[in-house]
């Protein structure tokens, strides 16, 4: 065994931890989850809520699993009746100025306080004859409300902003039972990360205003995306209430953004609850666009392919699946190609606590994936190749009224995968609804070259299918083709066989954090993938 | 000396002989009495040999938990390259105890000395003294104190021309119970909310400023200069009951005896001799009931065990209380043993600095429990309430303020419950309506 390992036996099960590792981490790995609120694996610990508490043979008292770090041969035990009563006594403690205003409360469901209490809290209170604590809610910030009453001054939020944002906005205000988390005078929590501190906090007690009163937790769905707003790749999981996306949350990537998003992500989904949508095929018959069966649009696609000469052009969305780009970029490879994604801009905001982390510049989840798979990034270069092209596909991009006039200038066929219902689809020859990130499943690759999955948290609307279908269907010619990819996996296997950067990856080499590409560098902004 | 009263022929004066006499405050008159004789000889010793010395003693903190201060020195690393700390807790909240008020009033320079010997023997060059935030006198006291020792050279960057640095820096408080808590009190010269650190890291290791730090109580650095002077075999000699206790201790006594005031015991002198001799016994007419024998934090005793009870570390943990910072509260029978029970929680749910569970919420409810005994709305389930919290109170949080509260409950329901079934049972009148 190695000399920095240390074995200790937890709830009768041996296991080896690197020293200096933690009960409750040890516990983790050990398949017992020692109960707790202070305690956060991304924040320093103050073993404050003294819910960890456990009993370590030999220790004069029960110790803090939070703080206390493995010794050889230790045994721990969590269930004793020891430990269970002072979790019982904590949890009673803890109720006692606590309202009992869960059928409101946004937390329900997904409330430490009141699973710990359900599973081994009293039946009833010993506390009736008192009154509770009252402190009106406050307004923390443009999202963010607390609610006082229902704290239990944990601090994982005073910590966040303390020792992760480092800007120290949130206090620990007055003693003893009449303490509160305070706000600073004249300043707002309104960093660019502090949405988190809703997630961090265990009760209802930070509430987020755009979450407010808008789903029972137990009423969502969940599923593990990426988040699309900027070239970090945060993980994520998007939450549906009845097929429509509710709100995003950070999903924990220790290499990627640890537990936490930034507000810019993370209020950044009304979008995909857009109602404005092409929910079926549209072919060009004379001055009017006519809606299509799936067959009749790829058969046209494919002769508007087979008729382009000389040059296409793609002007893509980076938030297209790698996918989708590639199989798309597949489609016109005989002729001289031209593709761009348009990366948005904006401030770069970093978390300063995390190296590493920050709501990066560009903001699109896939410019990396898009040149892995031949594509540029210098859009004005695209459109002004437009005129000459013999083809032009628009892949769910985003246009602006000028890129719109230079695309009336095009004397080719201009075909659109798209999701929205824009105006300009008028001069389409061929417009092909297509899913959004949200309705599919697919991969991105983010700045640091790090390819991750995600997955469909939606049903796609009328007739959309994900863009790497519609080429799919398309590259096997007109007809059935067996070999088209009807996942996104084996679309991924085609672009695996065909990009050095992917070989021998598959969807199922990605579990939930991802794979970092081979030569990706710190960022991968310079990697290229070479075709085979 | 049982200042404000003459010096009773039971004492033993060695801190107090100069209680009362503002000679005493200067530096001139501290040293014409023998003042900084103790520093100049340890500054002509190796710390080490210092740190033994006081070992030898056998001196132990007087702040309360009864540490052996030459083995608390020894823990602090040698030739680590890092800046050491000494810091004088003179936070001085414990209620009962005003014992570090005294020395700091009247004889300032003790502590200095004693600062300036405790730094040079665990390699620090500066001592911070915290002083209680309402110690106003004691704070212009001290004020001058250090400036006199400055310009005199007994602190400064060569004391008393060895070559050595010492400095000493008083930090005022700001009236927070806690931060009389060792970690707590560190956190609050950083400039931090004062609450108690998790431990370990222990001071030695990570203490002021996350470095090597001792603390070391008033009373405890006061009597280095003595032990110094007079040798470590003088003061071990001091000892009438366990020979683990040595030297003199000042017990604050407060309460219904005839003269309340700073006593010098030696070590192991018995409790009844301190109550009914030095302080005159119990106010005419009364008997005593109770006594609280080391600031409010330990177990209350009865008469009996107070009478019966050897006055050092070791005799009254016999008795089933604790020494603790000498500051004792006489009560007697007039005394209504829930209201004060219920007067001691509430001050420790007030001071209760919210971090951990236990004590922010338990402090408070035990100290409403327990004012709805006083006015009459109780009920014997409250009792069991009372002592199943303070179970939960005990042991489980960073420090011992929830332990602090507790004790008083679980010893006061235990040995005095009659008086509570009084208050359930209605045969006692109800107090505190719409408290």
């Amino acid at each position: 065994m190695a000399e920095d390992l240390v074995t200790v036996t937890i709830e009768g099960t041996q296991i080896a931890v690197p020293k200096g590792t933690t009960i409750i981490e040890a516990a983790k790995q050990a398949g017992v989850l020692v109960p707790h609120y202070c305690y956060h694996p991304s924040l320093p610990s103050p073993a404050v809520c003294r819910m960890c508490l456990v009993e370590v043979e030999k220790a004069p008292k029960l110790m803090p699993a939070c703080v206390t770090t493995v010794a050889e041969g230790q045994v721990v035990h969590v269930n004793s009746d020891g430990a269970r009563k002072a979790r019982q006594g904590v949890l009673e403690f803890l109720l006692i100025n606590h309202p009992l205003d869960c059928p409101i409360c946004d937390q329900a469901g997904e409330c430490e306080l009141q699973d710990y209490t359900f599973q081994e809290g009293r039946a009833g209170t010993r506390y009736s004859k008192d009154a509770k604590r009252y402190n009106p809610v406050e307004d923390f910030g443009p999202d963010i409300l607390y609610v006082a009453n229902r704290c239990i001054l944990c601090t994982r939020c005073v910590r966040f902003m303390d020792d992760v944002a480092q800007t120290p906005v949130l206090n620990v205000s007055e003693r003893g039972d009449r303490a509160f988390i305070g706000i600073d005078e004249d300043q707002l929590l309104d960093h660019p990360w502090s949405g988190n501190v809703v997630d961090l906090c265990p009760v209802g007690s930070l509430l987020s205003k755009d979450f407010l009163h808008k789903a029972r937790a137990w009423d969502l769905d969940k599923a593990a995306s990426v988040c699309p707003g900027c070239s970090q790749g945060c993980n994520i999981s998007i939450d549906t209430r009845d097929d429509v996306v509710v709100r995003l949350r950070p999903r924990p990537n220790l290499d990627v953004n640890r537990h936490f998003m930034c507000d810019y992500g993370r209020m950044d989904y009304r979008w995909l609850n857009r109602g404005d949508r092409v929910e079926a095929p549209l072919l060009r018959e004379g001055q009017r666009l006519h809606a299509a069966d799936w067959d009749t649009a790829l058969d046209r696609f494919g002769q508007l392919l087979r008729d382009a000469a000389g040059s296409a052009v793609i002007l893509a969305s980076g938030r297209m699946s790698t996918e989708s780009l590639g199989l798309v970029r597949s489609l016109v490879d005989r002729l001289d190609v031209t593709a761009a994604v348009r990366v948005p801009l904006g401030e770069e905001a970093p978390l300063a606590g995390i190296p590493h982390l920050a709501l990066r510049r560009e903001r699109t989840p896939n410019a990396d994936g898009a040149r892995l798979v031949g594509y540029g990034t210098d859009w004005s270069a695209a459109l002004a190749a437009v005129p000459r092209a013999g083809i032009v596909i628009v892949l769910d991009a985003a246009l602006s009224a000028e890129d719109v006039a230079v695309l009336q200038s095009a004397r080719a066929p201009v075909v659109v995968l798209g999701t929205v219902a824009d105006d300009w689809l008028r001069l389409a020859s061929l417009v092909l609804p297509v899913t959004s990130m949200a309705e599919e499943n697919g991969t991105y690759v983010n700045r640091d070259g790090r390819l991750q999955r995600y997955q469909q948290a939606r049903s796609q609307p009328g007739m959309a299918r994900p863009a790497w279908w519609v080429a799919g269907e398309v590259l096997g010619g007109p007809g059935p083709d067996a070999d088209a990819p009807a996942t996104a996996a084996e679309a991924f296997d085609l672009l695996a066989r065909r990009y050095d950067a992917f070989a021998g990856l598959s969807h199922g080499d990605l579990g939930f954090s991802g794979r970092v590409l081979a030569g990706a560098g710190a960022t991968a902004s310079g990697s290229a993938g070479g075709t085979r | 000396m049982g200042y404000p009263h003459p010096s009773h022929p039971k004492e033993t004066v060695v801190l107090s002989q100069y209680f009362g006499d503002a000679g005493a405050r200067s530096y001139e008159g501290w040293t014409r009495r023998g003042g900084y004789e103790g520093l100049r000889k340890a500054l002509g010793m190796a710390p080490d040999a210092i740190v033994e010395e006081v070992k030898a003693s056998g001196l132990r903190g007087r702040g309360g938990a009864g540490f052996p201060t030459g083995l608390k020195w020894s823990f602090m690393p040698k030739g680590d390259g890092k800046p050491h700390y000494l810091v004088c807790n003179a936070d001085e909240s414990e209620p009962g105890t005003f014992k570090d008020r005294e020395i700091m009033r009247w004889t300032p320079h003790a502590l200095i000395e004693g600062c300036a010997i405790g730094a040079f023997a665990i390699g620090a060059e500066v001592c911070y003294i915290y002083i209680r935030g309402e110690f106003t006198e004691p704070w212009n006291v001290m004020t001058a104190a250090v400036a006199e020792a400055y310009a005199n050279g007994a602190l400064g960057t060569n004391v008393f021309g060895s070559g050595k640095r010492i400095e000493v820096i008083l930090h005022r408080g700001a009236g927070a119970y806690i931060c009389g808590e060792e970690t707590a009190l560190m956190n609050s010269i950083e400039g931090r909310r004062g609450n108690p650190r998790i431990k370990p890291p222990f001071p030695a290791v990570a203490g002021l400023f996350a470095l090597p730090t001792t603390i070391n109580n008033v009373e405890t650095l006061a009597a280095v200069p003595q032990i110094m002077v007079r040798g470590s075999a003088w003061y071990k000699g001091l000892c009438l009951g366990n020979p683990k206790s040595t030297g003199t201790k000042l017990i604050s006594v407060c309460g219904h005896v005839q003269r309340p005031g700073n006593y010098e015991i030696t070590m192991g002198t018995p409790m009844k001799e301190l109550i009914y001799d030095m302080c005159g016994g119990m106010l005419p007419g009364r008997t005593l009931k109770a006594v609280i024998p080391g600031g409010s934090s330990v177990p209350i005793m009865t008469a009996e065990e107070a009478e019966s009870c050897v006055t050092d570390y070791e005799g009254v943990v016999a008795a089933g209380s604790m020494l603790g910072s000498g500051g004792m509260i006489v009560m007697d029978d007039t005394t209504d043993m829930v209201y004060q029970i219920w007067r001691l929680a509430k001050f420790y749910a007030h001071e209760s600095c919210a971090q951990c569970t236990q004590c922010r919420e338990g402090t408070s409810w035990t100290t409403r429990i327990l004012g709805r005994i006083l006015e009459g709305q109780g009920t014997q389930e409250d009792l069991d309430l009372l002592l199943d919290l303070s179970h939960n109170m005990t042991g489980t949080t960073i420090c011992v303020l929830s332990d602090s509260c507790a004790t008083p409950i679980v010893s006061g329901i235990r040995k005095f419950r009659g008086e509570f079934e009084a208050y359930l049972s209605g045969a006692r009148a109800p107090v505190l309506a719409g408290v």
